[in-house]
């Protein structure tokens, strides 16, 4: 078995590679802060929603945490189409990936909001604090710092979820490699190139999520 | 021949010296107590000497063997006539009172698991605990688990035994019943490094005390000494603030 | 759209279909259960490695921490692709099952050592030190001291994994082996609507699933609470 390398002409393709990269944490980006935009009235409506609102918000967790995002996006891609509703492909896995998003930023939010204490909320009050300095002093940083880390990683999590995008032939990183690699049949060496990519734009993000967790935060999170 | 003879020794985490150029004996059953200020490195000596930090410089020899700290199998040697109790109880937490104790001579000293039962049941009557052998530690009052990690140091039989401020954890009203416990041991022939807050105590129990400051050992001499007639200002200082209380 | 559904059910419903998505399931199971055993033995062996301090082992520790760095990086879709075309020049013959159940196994390593870390370092360090002035070696504190006491803290987010890796087993579909999703996929293209297809197959998921996670959360909230 004599198999010889011949990364240029992956190489001669980086470019257009890294373009799918930037695809790639643009899809991620997209479907975070709408997740986050969710997640917030998720979590909202879990800790201190009423028994329908709570019962709406658990149902929607339940549902999208434990069922495949591939299957829910095929159902949105497929399906919808037969109710006359046609999704471009982008709009299907943003549409997807958000609403997976959503279920799990419910979570890590709504943990966020039960760390805060009561007693360091009557402590604040007792200090003669308003409701907002309240919230912006005492509340929100706990928040930040018990979320940061679990949000970085979720981010990441979106980064590599997204590849899924593919399979319907977005073009982000992963659909550039299989559409490289079916042109020059240098299958192997696409897709290292293309998980080397994945390493090092994950761990930057991590890195700068690191970063500016400590700068603005005080999280000491983990790169590694 | 002395039993413990430190001489010279060195140690450091990172960048900080702890400990500079101590040096101490003691001789067979001798009872040595450590005092000094907090971060005075009265912990760390007692950790250095079992091992648990490494010495930068130093020597350590016990009953005329030096101990290589770098050496695994000197390491070995040393734990297995030494023990230690430390200042917060680490009495494994997923075994019960009885387990804790007979672990290490069953599985260490390979001892027959009967007779480890019944030499850990007769550690456990004397310091008053035997009642608790099926319970874990945390279902235990702070005291009781001291008291504990005590028989459990002494399961192994060692003839020193090294004890890190084991009544500071304690709420006042249990540290009398850990140090009755230490008092009895005294008279048996085991050589003990305290280190300890409780002047009282330690001024009865010793045979000789070491002021211990910023790394260094500063006077050393008999409590009565040490406690009545220091001949350093900085034990004069550190005596006649703790005996104000 | 409706009328067309409620006329294929009593179709769809048959038996062929039914055992056909059963046989589905059951491989993903399969690759579930075997990625994650697997998962679990090198992902301990992993974890294990990255704590011991001895000097020999200086150079596996290091391979360790970059597979597991690496490999949590790397989508599944890329790994599957690259474990493909890998093993089917090597291996001519190798089932797309097998190719599948190598990569879940590959992946699963990684996250199942992260997990198994964290829980081996919430040992506190006292009771560690209290085992090595003991005596005991390593091998014996891990297995007497630090293992009973962080199998609590492991089991909860070991739980979740074992759901997500459910879910993720779904990108083999990609391959061609016939889990689940491909099922549904299979389904659809014989003429089934999508609703009902990927519907069917998006019910098996949760029924497997959602026991584990509750599961997950039970036992997290045992473990807050002790
Ligand atoms: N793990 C560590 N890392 C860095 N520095 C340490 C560590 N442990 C102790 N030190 C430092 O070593 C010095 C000596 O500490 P040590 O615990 O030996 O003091 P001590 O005399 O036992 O004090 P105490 O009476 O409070 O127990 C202190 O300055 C402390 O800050
Ligand atoms: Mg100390």
């Amino acid at each position: 078995m004599d198999y010889t390398f011949q990364f240029s002409v992956v190489f001669r393709e980086l470019p257009y590679l890294l373009g799918g990269a930037l695809v790639t944490l643009q899809i991620a980006f997209i479907t975070f802060w709408c997740g986050a935009f969710i997640g917030v009235f998720g979590a909202v409506a879990k800790v201190y929603g009423g028994r329908i609102s709570r019962r709406v918000a658990s149902s929607y967790v339940t549902l999208f945490t434990n069922t495949p995002a591939l299957v829910q996006i095929y159902l949105l891609y497929y399906a919808l189409p037969d109710a006359g509703i046609l999704l471009g492909s982008m709009t299907a896995v943003l549409i997807g990936l958000t609403l997976n998003a959503g279920a799990y930023l419910t979570e890590i939010l709504r943990a966020g909001v039960i760390s805060v204490r009561r007693s360091e909320i009557d402590a604040a009050t007792a200090l003669g604090m308003s409701l907002m300095q309240i919230v912006v002093n005492v509340m929100l940083p706990h928040i930040a710092r018990t979320i940061y880390a679990p949000l970085s990683n979720f981010f990441i999590w979106l980064v590599l979820g997204s590849s899924m995008a593919a399979i319907f032939g977005v073009e982000e990183l992963t659909g550039r490699a299989i559409n490289i690699s079916t042109a020059n049949l240098r299958t192997i060496e696409t897709f290292l190139v293309v998980a080397v990519i994945y390493v090092v734009l994950t761990v930057l993000a991590s890195a700068s999520l690191a970063l500016v967790g400590r700068v603005a935060f005080r999280v000491r999170a983990r790169v590694f | 021949m002395k039993h413990l003879e430190i001489r010279g020794l060195f140690s450091s985490y990172g960048s900080t010296r702890v400990l500079r150029d101590v040096s101490l004996d003691a001789d067979k059953g001798e009872v040595v107590s450590l005092i000094g200020p907090s971060g005075s490195g009265k912990s760390t000596l007692l950790r250095v000497l079992i091992g648990l930090t490494p010495p930068t410089a130093g020597e350590v020899t016990i009953a005329g063997e030096k101990v290589d700290y770098r050496n695994r199998r000197s390491v070995k040697a040393v734990r297995d006539r030494m023990s230690i109790v430390f200042q917060q109880y680490n009495l494994f937490q997923n075994m019960t009172v009885l387990r804790n104790v007979t672990v290490a001579p069953i599985k260490i000293k390979k001892r027959p698991r009967a007779e480890a039962e019944k030499n850990a049941m007769s550690l456990l009557k004397r310091v008053g605990m035997a009642e608790k052998k099926d319970a874990y530690p945390d279902e235990l009052s702070g005291g009781q688990q001291q008291r504990v990690a005590i028989a459990r140091a002494l399961a192994t039989n060692p003839d020193i035994l090294l004890l890190d401020e084991v009544t500071s954890a304690l709420d006042p009203e249990r540290v009398n019943e850990v140090l009755d416990t230490i008092r009895a041991l005294t008279s048996e022939g085991i050589t003990m490094l305290i280190a300890s807050h409780e002047m009282a105590f330690v001024r009865e129990v010793s045979t000789r005390i070491a002021m211990m400051d910023e790394g260094r050992i500063v006077e050393c001499g008999s409590p009565s000494r040490v406690f009545d007639s220091p001949t350093k200002e900085r034990t004069r200082d550190f005596v006649s603030k703790i005996l104000k209380h | 759209m409706l009328e067309q559904i409620a006329e294929q059910v009593p179709l769809f419903f048959g038996y062929y279909n039914v055992v056909f998505i059963l046989q589905a399931a059951g491989r993903t199971l399969g690759m579930t259960f075997v990625g994650c055993s697997v998962g679990f033995v090198f992902g301990f062996l992993i974890a294990v490695l990255r704590q011991s301090s001895l000097p020999i082992l200086f150079l596996p520790r290091l391979l360790g921490i970059a597979y597991v760095e690496t490999f949590r990086r790397i989508p599944f879709l890329v790994i599957l692709y690259i474990v493909l075309f890998v093993i089917e020049p090597l291996m001519p013959g190798t089932s797309l099952f097998g190719i599948a159940t190598v990569s879940v196994c590959l992946l699963s390593t990684a996250f199942l050592s992260e997990i198994i870390r964290s829980g081996l370092e919430s040992v506190p360090l006292p009771q560690i030190e209290g085992a090595k002035a003991l005596n005991m070696t390593g091998l014996q504190s891990l297995f007497m001291v630090i293992l009973p006491q962080s199998w609590k803290v492991i089991l909860p987010p070991a739980a979740a994994f074992v759901v997500m890796f459910i879910k993720d087993t779904s990108l083999a579909s990609q391959l061609g082996v016939i889990e689940m999703t491909f099922a549904g996929e299979m389904l659809v293209n014989r003429g089934f609507s999508p609703v009902l297809g990927f519907g069917a197959v998006l019910v098996c998921y949760f029924a497997m699933s959602w026991p584990l996670s509750r599961l997950a959360i039970r036992l997290e909230k045992r473990l807050e609470a002790s």
